[in-house]
C-alpha cells in the first residue's frame, strides 16, 4: 500500500493529551456538591419520600420508618398519664426525632443526587424544540407541523437558522451544524448524506449554514434527547443487577436482626428486667445496614451522574457496572491509539544525496501544504535546523494535489520541487536509482508512507510518514494492564506496521488486517472464555461488534445504527474515554462495596453503645462492657442512634463523588480498602458515638 | 478376586457433568431404601461383628473392659472404672454424679454451673470433709480434682497432689510407713504421655489393691 | 498461670496443629481421588463389593444428577434411614437375648423420634441414658449406622458443592448413590479400620456380652456396662457425630481412656473436615484457595481454644477463696475448674477437645460444657451460633464455610472494582439470595425456639442451673441442634421422661429445629452448587479480588465474627457474658 497523496484534511483529530478535552468539558458541566437550587429541592423531595409506597421498596430503610413510627406512638403514650413512660419522655421524643431524620436523611441523599441528575436534564430539556418543523409532503409541498407531531419515516426540512426538530439521516444538501447543545462543543460539523458518520444528525441541534432535508428515525418521546434526559433524570432508572443482589443481602442481614431484637425481649423477661420499646427499636435501627441501605441508591444515580459529566450517556446502570468489570478493551488503532494521520518520522536520502539537501527540498515541497502531513514535514524539517527563506519564495508557484499526478509542490524561477507517490515521483525522474524503490518497499513493510522528493526531475529520497501514536498512551495502557484489563489494538493494517504500533502502544494484543466486521467474531471469542469486552465505534458496520460487546461506547459522531448498537455513547467522540469510562464503573462498584463493608463494620461499636445500658437496671455489672464510657444510658442508646444518623448525611458527599479509585492491583486496592472502609468501620463510630455522647452531656441534654 | 477397575471418565472432570438420564421419583425411593439396607445391615451388622471378632483376638482383655480379677478369678472392677472408697485405709477417688456414686451403668457429672449455690455449697463440703478425714489445716490449699465431680463420675485418677495429702492417712490406717505408701503411690502413678499430652494420675482402684496386697 | 502451664497448653495446641496440618494434603488428596473416580489403593479388594452394591442397589454408576435430583436422593436416604430406626427403637423389646441381654423396653415415641432425627442428622443429640435405654442392636443397627451414613451425606454435600463450583458450564454434580458408596467404602471404611483396633488397644471395650458385675474392694457389687463400643466410637469421632454409647459420651473411661487416645480422636474429629477443604483447593484447580479457608478455619479455631483454656484454667474465683481450692495449676495437680472433668484428661485436653467439638459438628464431650466456666463456656456455643465452620462438621463444615466466603466475597469484592465473583465465577443475586437464606436459617432456628422455650414452662422447668445461666442452657440446646452439634449444657433436663411437658416439648420441637438445621440449610447450598456448575469461569487477573491469600483469610475471620457471631452478642449478654461479670462479682444463684 503506498498511498502518496495528502489525505483530505479532517477535522477530528485531537492533538490534545488524550482526555484533556473531556477534562475542560467537564468543568463546565460539572455541579458542586452542594448547590443551593438543588439543596432546596432535595429538602423538599426527602420528606415527600416519606410515602410508605416509596420507603417498601428500600427494606432496610422501612424498617426504620416503622421504627419512627413506633417510637412516635410510644412517645404519644408516655403522654398519658399512669402509661409509666413519663420519667422517659424526653429520651423517646429524642430517639424518635432522630430516628424519623435517620429516615429523611436517606431520603435526602437519594434526593440529592436525582437533583443533580435533573439538572442536568434541564439544561438538555432547554434545547429541546418546541420549535416548528417544515415537513415535507409527498407532493413536494411544505407543511408547517410542530415538532412533536413527527413521526418516523416523516421527511423534514431544515434551513440556516433552524432547530432540527428531530433525530434523523440527512438525505440531501450539505450544511453545517452547530451540537453544541448536545456535546458542548461549539465549532460546527459538517453534514451531509451518505457518509456514514457525518449523514445523522440530532434534535436540538442547530444548522448554521445551508439545508438539509432529513429523514426522521425517531418518534417523539424516543429522540436521542429524549433518552439522555430520561437517564440523567433517573426517572425510570432500573435496579443492577449487583444492586439487585445487594439489596436482597441488606434484606436479610435486616430480617436476622429483626430476629435478634424481637426475640431479645423474651429473653430479657427470663431474665428479669424487660427492655423498654424505644431501646429495642433504637438497637435495631443501629444494627440494620442503615448507611448503605440510605446511600445505595444514591451511589447508583450518582455513578450515571459522573458518566454524564464526563460527556458519556450510559444507556442503563447496568453498562456502567458492566465496565468495572471490563476484562478486554478492543481498541481501533486509527485515532485511538495513533492519531490517524501519518506524521514525518524521518528523511531517508538516496543517490548520494545528503539528507539536509532532501530536507531543504521536504520543505520547500511543503511550505503551502495545509495538511497535517505536509505541517508534520515542515516542523521535522524545522527541528533539525533547517529553515527557508520566505521571501525567497516569493513569487512562487504552488501545484497543487490532483488525483492524475498524485504529487504536489512548488515552481519558482524554473525550479520544481515536488514530492508525492514514489511511482509518481519515479515517472518524472526517469533516472531515479533502485534505491529509492528499496527504501520506499522498507518504510512501507514497517508500516510507514514513504513519500519520494524529486527536484528538478532529479529524486533525491523519501520522507518516512509514519501514524504516529498518542503520546501517554504507554502509561494509560500501563495503568490498564495494571486493573487487569487486557488490551487489543485492532487493526487493518498489515502484521508487520501492526506489530510496530503495538509495541510502542504497549498494548498486550493486536489483531491485523481485520475487517470492521471481524470484530464481533474476536468479541465472541473472548466472550467464550468468559471475559467482558469492551469496544468503541462509529461506523455502521461496527453496530453488531457494539451490540455484542458488553460495554459497547459508541462515538456521538457515529452513525445512528452504532449509537442504538453500544450500550454508551460519548459525546465528546474520544475513543480512548473509554479507559475513564472503566475507572467510573470500577468507582461505582468501590463506592458501593466500601460503604456496605463500612455499615456493616459499624455494628461492632454500636453493640458496646446500646447492650450494656439496656440491660443497666437490672445487671449494673453489664457496664464493664461499656467501653466507651458513655455518660447515661439514654445518652448511650441516644448518641448511638444520632451517630447512626449524622453518618448517613456525613458520607452523602462520598456516595456522589465515589471513592478515589487507583489503577494498582486488586489486591493493593483491596487491602487498602479494607483498611480503610472495614477496619475505620469498626473504629470510627467507637469515636463518634463517644464524641456525640460528649456533646450530649455538655449540653445536659442526658436525661 | 478379579480386579475390575474403573474405566469411566473421573467424575469430576469438567468435561462430563452433564445429565445423562432422570432419575425418576420412583426410582429414587427404591434406591433409597435398597441403598439404606444395604449400608444399614453393612455398617451396622457385618462390620462391627467382623471388628469384633478382630479385638476379641488382638486384644482380648482391653476388648472385655480391662477387668481385673483377684486371686478367685472374681471380678473386683475394670482398670479403666472407678470405684467408691470410703474407708480411711483407701485412698479416696474423686466426687461421683454416676447414679448414687460410681454405677457404671448411669455415668455422667453433676452439671453444675459455676454460679450454682449448690456446686459451692457441695464443694465447701468436700474441702472440709477432706480436711477433716486427713487432719489438715482448715487454709490447706486442696488440689482442684479433690473437691470437685468428675466428668464419667467413674474417674479411674486423681491427682498426685490429691493423692499425697491422703497418704499418712492411709498409712496410719494401715499400719504402713508411709514411705512404702507413697513409693506405691508413686508405682501407680502415669506421667503426661509424651511429656506432653493429659496430665499426671494415680490409678486408685489399682493402687488400693496394691495396698491390700501389702504386708505390713 | 505458671509458665510451664502455658507452655503445656501451647505445646499440645503446636503438637496438635502441626499434624492437622501434615495430615490436611494426603487426606485431602485421597478424597479427591475418590471422588473424582481415580483408583485407590484399596481398588483390589473394595472395587468388587463397590460394584456389588450398584447392582444390588440399581444405581448406574455413570449418572450426573442435577443439583435438586441430589437433593431429593440426600433427603430421600435420610428419610428411609430416620424411619428404619424409628421402627427399631420402638421395636426393642423383640430385639432378643443377644441384640438386647438387658431385656429394655420400647423407646417412647417422643423419645424415638427425636433420636432418629437426632441421628439422622448427624446431631447425635441424646434425651436418653445410652447404658440404659438403648439396646445393642438399636445402638448398632438402629444409631451407629446413621453415624456412617449421615456422615457420609455430609461429605457428599459437600463434594457436591465443590463440583459446581469447580466446573464449567455444566448442569450435573454428580451422583449422590456413588458418591455416598465411595465415601463409605474408600474413604471411611479403611480409616475406621485402623482407628477402631487402636481405640481397642487403648482400652475401649468391643464385646456383645452382658454387663458383668464386679464385687469392689469395699465389698459392694459395681455393674459393669461393656457394650462394643470401639467400632461406634470410631466412626462418632471421624464422622463428627458424638453420639456416645455411655451417656458421660467421650468423658467415659471405656470411650476415652487414654491422653493418647483422646489426642487421636480430637485428631480425627477434625480430619476430614481439613482434608476437604484441601481437596476443595485441589478440585477448583488451585490450592491456595483451599488454604485461605483453612488458615481462617485454623485462627478461629486457635483463638477459641486458648480463650476456652484461659478461662477454665483461671477458675472459679469463689471456690478458690471460699474453700481454698487451688486454681493455678502445678506439677502435680491440674488446678483450675475441674467441676465435670476428668482428671487424665485435666484443663487443657478438656478445653481443647470442647473447641474442637464444636467447631466441627461433633457433640461429643470429654467434660461438662454446662460446668464450665461462663465466658469458656461461651466458646463452643459461639463456634456452634456461627454454623460449626471451623474445619466444621464433615462435609457440612466446607459447605457453611463456602457460604460465609460467597459472603465476605460479595461485602467487600466491590471494593476492588468489579462485580463479585468467587473461583472465577460470578457471584450473582440467584447466589446471594440462595446465601442469605442459608445464613438466615441458624439464627431464626435458634432464637425461634430459644425464645419459645423461654417464654412457658414447658421449656424453662427443664433448666437446672438457676440464674442467667439457665438461659446459656436453652440457648446451647437450640444452638446445638440448629447446628447439628449434639452436646448440650447437659443440666438441661430435656431427656427426663418425667419432666413434663418439658420432655415432650424438647424432643419435638429439638427434632424440628434438628432437620431445618441440617436439610433447610443444605438446601441452598446446594443450589448455589447447581447454579455456579452452570456458568463459565473467568480466567483471574491483576483485577480479581484474590481469594487465595491471607487477605482473604482475615476477611473471612472477621465476616463470620462481625455478621454471624456478633448477631447473638445481644442475646448471650444475658446469658454466659452477664454470669461472668456476676460471678467476678460474688453473686451466685
Amino acid at each position: 500500500m503506498t498511498v502518496t497523496a495528502p489525505l483530505p484534511e479532517q477535522q477530528e483529530p485531537t492533538l490534545q493529551p488524550t482526555g484533556h478535552q473531556g477534562d475542560q468539558r467537564r468543568q463546565s458541566r460539572a455541579l458542586s456538591i452542594f448547590e443551593g437550587n438543588i439543596l432546596r429541592q432535595a429538602t423538599i423531595d426527602s420528606v415527600r419520600k416519606l410515602d410508605p409506597r416509596i420507603q417498601l421498596r428500600n427494606p432496610v430503610m422501612f424498617v426504620v420508618l416503622v421504627g419512627a413510627v413506633v417510637t412516635t406512638i410510644e412517645f404519644v403514650r408516655s403522654l398519658i398519664p399512669g402509661s409509666g413512660l413519663g420519667a422517659d419522655r424526653f429520651f423517646i421524643a429524642a430517639v424518635s426525632v432522630w430516628l424519623w431524620f435517620t429516615v429523611l436523611f436517606a431520603n435526602f441523599a437519594e434526593a440529592m443526587a436525582e437533583g443533580r441528575g435533573k439538572a442536568q436534564a434541564d439544561s438538555l430539556r432547554r434545547t429541546r424544540t418546541e420549535a416548528q418543523a417544515k415537513k415535507l409532503l409527498p407532493n413536494g409541498e411544505i407543511q408547517i407541523v410542530s415538532a412533536t407531531e413527527l413521526r418516523r419515516d416523516d421527511m423534514v426540512l431544515v434551513e440556516a437558522g433552524d432547530l432540527i426538530p428531530g433525530d434523523g439521516d440527512v438525505v440531501e444538501g450539505v450544511a453545517s451544524v452547530n451540537e453544541a447543545a448536545i456535546t458542548g462543543e461549539s465549532a460546527p460539523v459538517i453534514k451531509e448524506p451518505g457518509t456514514d458518520i457525518r449523514s445523522s444528525v440530532t434534535g436540538g441541534t442547530t444548522i448554521v449554514s445551508d439545508y438539509l432535508k432529513i429523514r426522521i428515525t425517531a418518534n417523539p418521546g424516543e429522540t436521542f434527547i429524549d433518552r439522555m434526559i430520561a437517564l440523567v433524570e433517573g426517572a425510570n432508572r432500573q435496579k443492577t443487577p449487583n444492586e439487585i443482589a445487594l439489596n436482597i443481602l441488606l434484606a436479610s442481614l435486616t430480617i436476622i436482626f429483626l430476629l435478634a431484637v424481637y426475640t431479645l425481649q423474651p429473653f430479657a423477661v427470663y431474665s428479669g428486667s424487660a427492655v423498654a420499646v424505644t431501646t429495642l427499636v433504637a438497637l435495631l435501627v443501629c444494627l440494620i445496614p442503615t448507611t448503605i441501605g440510605g446511600l445505595l441508591s444514591a451511589i447508583g444515580i450518582a455513578g450515571m451522574d459522573r458518566l454524564v459529566q464526563f460527556n458519556v450517556l450510559a444507556m442503563s446502570g447496568r453498562a456502567v457496572e458492566a465496565a468495572g468489570d471490563v476484562d478486554t478493551l478492543l481498541l481501533d488503532k486509527t485515532g485511538t491509539i495513533t492519531f490517524g494521520n501519518r506524521l514525518a518520522f524521518e528523511f531517508v536520502p538516496v543517490g548520494g544525496h545528503s539528507e539536509r539537501e532532501l530536507t531543504e527540498a521536504a520543505l520547500r515541497s511543503s511550505l503551502a501544504d495545509e495538511t497535517p502531513e505536509g505541517k508534520s514535514i515542515v516542523a521535522l524539517a524545522e527541528q533539525k535546523g533547517v529553515q527557508v527563506d520566505g521571501v525567497a519564495l516569493r513569487g512562487a508557484e504552488l501545484v497543487a494535489f490532483t488525483a492524475e499526478t498524485r504529487m504536489s509542490g512548488i515552481k519558482l524561477n524554473g525550479d520544481s520541487t515536488m514530492k508525492g507517490a514514489v511511482d509518481a515521483i519515479q515517472r518524472i525522474s526517469p533516472n531515479a536509482p533502485a534505491e529509492l524503490g528499496e527504501a520506499a518497499d522498507r518504510i512501507a513493510r514497517e508500516g510507514g508512507t514513504p513519500l519520494a522528493v524529486a527536484h528538478n526531475g532529479e529524486a533525491l529520497g523519501v520522507i518516512y510518514l509514519k501514524d504516529t501514536v498518542k503520546p501517554g498512551i504507554q502509561e494509560r495502557f500501563g495503568e490498564l494492564r495494571r486493573m487487569g484489563i487486557r488490551t487489543v489494538m485492532v487493526t487493518g493494517d498489515n502484521r508487520l506496521t501492526a506489530a510496530t504500533i503495538a509495541r510502542e502502544a504497549g498494548v498486550d494484543d493486536f489483531v491485523a488486517e481485520s475487517k470492521p466486521e471481524d470484530k464481533i467474531g474476536l468479541i465472541r471469542a473472548e466472550q467464550a472464555e468468559g471475559k467482558l469486552v469492551a469496544m468503541t465505534g462509529d461506523g455502521t458496520n461496527d453496530a453488531p461488534a457494539l451490540a455484542q460487546a458488553d460495554v459497547g461506547m459508541a462515538m456521538n459522531s457515529g452513525t445512528q445504527a452504532a449509537k442504538e448498537a453500544g450500550n454508551m455513547v460519548d459525546l465528546d467522540n474520544n475513543p480512548t474515554k473509554l479507559i475513564e469510562v472503566v475507572a467510573i464503573g470500577k468507582q461505582l462498584l468501590i463506592t458501593r462495596g466500601a460503604l456496605t463493608t463500612f455499615s456493616i463494620a459499624n455494628d461492632v461499636a454500636k453493640y458496646f453503645a446500646i447492650l450494656p445500658a439496656m440491660f443497666s437496671t437490672q445487671f449494673p455489672q453489664l457496664n464493664a462492657l461499656n467501653v466507651m464510657r458513655l455518660s447515661t444510658p439514654h445518652s448511650a442508646v441516644l448518641s448511638a442512634v444520632i451517630f447512626n444518623a449524622l453518618i448517613i448525611v456525613a458520607l452523602i458527599p462520598l456516595a456522589l463523588r465515589g471513592v478515589k479509585y487507583r489503577p494498582v492491583g486488586a489486591a493493593a486496592v483491596l487491602r487498602r480498602n479494607l483498611l480503610i472502609y472495614g477496619l475505620g468501620g469498626i473504629v470510627l463510630p467507637f469515636i463518634g458515638i463517644k464524641a456525640v455522647d460528649v456533646v450530649l452531656t455538655v449540653l445536659h441534654l442526658t436525661a | 478376586m478379579s480386579t475390575s477397575a474403573t474405566s469411566q471418565p473421573p467424575a469430576g472432570s469438567p468435561q462430563t457433568g452433564t445429565p445423562r438420564r432422570r432419575s425418576s421419583v420412583r426410582g429414587l425411593i427404591v434406591t433409597s431404601i435398597l441403598m439404606t439396607v444395604v449400608l444399614m445391615v453393612g455398617t451396622g451388622i457385618i462390620y462391627p461383628l467382623v471388628m469384633t471378632g478382630l479385638a476379641q483376638v488382638l486384644f482380648h482383655d482391653h476388648a472385655n473392659g480391662s477387668l481385673i480379677k483377684n486371686a478367685r478369678g472374681q471380678v473386683v472392677g475394670s482398670s479403666l472404672i472407678g470405684q467408691n472408697f470410703t474407708k480411711p485405709q483407701y485412698f479416696h477417688p474423686r466426687l461421683s454424679a454416676a447414679g448414687k456414686g460410681y454405677d457404671a451403668t448411669s455415668s455422667g457429672g453433676s452439671n453444675l454451673g459455676p454460679t450454682n449455690k449448690v456446686l459451692i455449697k457441695n464443694t465447701i463440703a468436700q474441702a472440709n470433709l477432706i480436711r477433716k478425714e486427713n487432719n489438715l489445716p482448715a487454709n490447706y490449699p486442696l488440689p482442684a480434682d479433690a473437691v470437685s465431680t468428675s466428668a464419667s463420675g467413674l474417674d479411674p485418677d486423681i491427682s498426685p497432689a490429691y493423692a499425697d495429702l491422703q497418704v499418712p492417712r492411709v498409712a496410719k490406717a494401715r499400719g504402713l510407713s508411709q514411705a512404702t505408701v507413697l513409693a506405691l503411690v508413686k508405682k501407680y502413678t502415669d506421667g503426661r504421655t509424651l511429656g506432653i499430652l493429659g496430665e499426671p494420675r494415680v490409678r486408685v482402684l489399682q493402687l488400693n489393691i496394691a495396698l491390700d496386697n501389702t504386708k505390713k | 498461670m505458671p509458665s510451664w502451664l502455658i507452655g503445656n497448653a501451647i505445646a499440645q495446641w503446636a503438637l496438635y496443629s502441626v499434624l492437622l496440618l501434615l495430615s490436611a494434603r494426603p487426606v485431602g488428596g485421597y478424597m479427591y481421588r475418590i471422588f473424582t473416580g481415580q483408583r485407590t489403593l484399596f481398588h483390589p479388594v473394595l472395587r468388587p463389593v463397590e460394584v456389588g452394591i450398584y447392582r444390588l442397589t440399581r444405581v448406574d454408576e455413570a449418572e450426573e444428577m442435577r443439583w435438586y435430583t441430589y437433593l431429593l436422593a440426600i433427603l430421600a436416604f435420610s428419610i428411609v434411614g430416620l424411619l428404619i430406626t424409628y421402627g427399631v427403637e420402638r421395636t426393642q423389646q423383640w430385639h432378643g437375648g443377644f441384640f438386647n441381654p438387658q431385656g429394655l423396653p420400647n423407646v417412647t415415641p417422643v423419645l424415638a423420634w427425636n433420636t432418629a432425627v437426632s441421628f439422622t442428622t448427624n446431631t447425635n443429640w441424646q434425651n436418653y441414658t445410652g447404658e440404659a435405654t438403648m439396646s445393642y442392636l438399636t445402638q448398632m443397627f438402629g444409631l451407629a449406622t446413621h453415624n456412617w451414613m449421615s456422615a457420609a451425606t455430609g461429605i457428599v454435600a459437600a463434594v457436591a458443592l465443590v463440583r459446581g463450583l469447580a466446573r464449567r458450564t455444566a448442569s450435573g454434580v454428580g451422583s449422590f448413590w456413588v458418591d455416598v458408596v465411595r465415601c463409605t467404602l474408600y474413604l471411611l471404611l479403611p480409616i475406621l479400620f485402623v482407628f477402631t483396633l487402636f481405640l481397642v488397644w487403648q482400652g475401649v471395650p468391643q464385646d456383645f456380652s452382658a454387663y458383668t458385675v464386679a464385687h469392689t474392694l469395699e465389698g459392694t457389687t459395681q455393674t459393669i456396662a461393656q457394650v462394643p463400643v470401639a467400632t461406634q466410637e470410631a466412626i462418632k469421632i471421624l464422622g463428627t457425630n458424638g453420639g456416645g454409647i455411655m451417656n458421660a459420651n467421650s468423658a467415659h473411661p471405656f470411650e476415652n481412656p487414654t491422653p493418647l487416645s483422646n489426642f487421636f480422636e480430637m485428631l480425627s474429629i477434625f480430619l476430614l473436615g481439613s482434608g476437604l477443604v484441601y481437596m476443595f483447593g485441589k478440585w477448583v484447580g488451585n490450592t491456595k484457595q483451599g488454604w485461605a479457608l483453612w488458615a481462617a478455619m485454623f485462627i478461629l479455631f486457635s483463638v477459641g481454644f486458648f480463650t476456652a483454656a484461659g478461662f477454665e484454667q483461671n477458675g472459679n474465683h469463689l471456690i478458690a477463696s471460699q474453700a481454698h481450692v487451688q486454681t493455678l495449676a502445678t506439677s502435680n495437680q491440674p488446678g483450675g475448674n475441674m467441676e465435670g472433668k476428668e482428671v487424665r484428661f485435666g484443663i487443657v485436653d478438656s478445653a481443647m477437645w470442647a473447641t474442637i467439638t464444636t467447631d466441627a459438628s461433633c457433640g461429643a464431650i470429654n467434660a461438662w460444657h454446662d460446668s464450665f466456666m461462663p465466658l469458656a463456656g461461651l466458646v463452643p456455643l459461639t463456634n456452634m451460633a456461627t454454623g460449626e465452620v471451623i474445619f466444621g462438621g464433615v462435609g457440612a463444615g466446607l459447605y457453611g464455610m463456602l457460604m460465609y466466603a460467597i459472603l465476605a466475597v460479595f461485602i467487600a469484592g466491590l471494593m476492588v472494582g468489579r462485580t463479585p465473583e468467587y473461583l472465577g465465577k460470578k457471584v450473582e443475586s440467584f447466589e446471594i439470595k440462595m446465601a442469605s437464606i442459608a445464613l438466615l436459617i441458624s439464627p431464626a432456628n435458634i432464637l425461634f425456639f430459644a425464645a419459645l422455650a423461654i417464654v412457658g414452662t414447658w421449656g424453662t422447668a427443664a433448666i437446672f442451673n438457676p440464674g442467667p445461666h439457665g438461659l446459656s442452657e436453652v440457648l446451647y440446646a437450640f444452638t446445638s441442634m440448629n447446628a447439628n452439634n449434639g452436646s448440650a449444657f447437659a443440666g438441661l433436663g430435656t431427656g427426663t421422661p418425667t419432666l413434663q411437658p418439658a420432655f415432650n416439648f424438647y424432643n419435638v420441637t429439638g427434632g424440628i429445629a434438628m432437620l431445618i438445621g441440617r436439610f433447610l440449610f443444605l438446601t441452598p447450598l446446594l443450589a448455589i452448587g447447581g447454579s455456579m456448575a452452570r456458568k463459565k469461569t473467568v480466567p483471574a487477573n491483576l483485577g480479581t479480588f484474590p481469594t487465595d491469600g491471607p487477605t482473604f483469610s482475615i476477611l473471612l475471620v472477621a465476616v463470620i465474627v462481625i455478621v454471624a457471631a456478633l448477631t447473638y452478642f445481644p442475646a448471650y449478654s444475658l446469658g454466659p457474658i452477664i454470669e461472668q461479670f456476676l460471678l467476678n462479682a460474688g453473686k451466685t444463684f
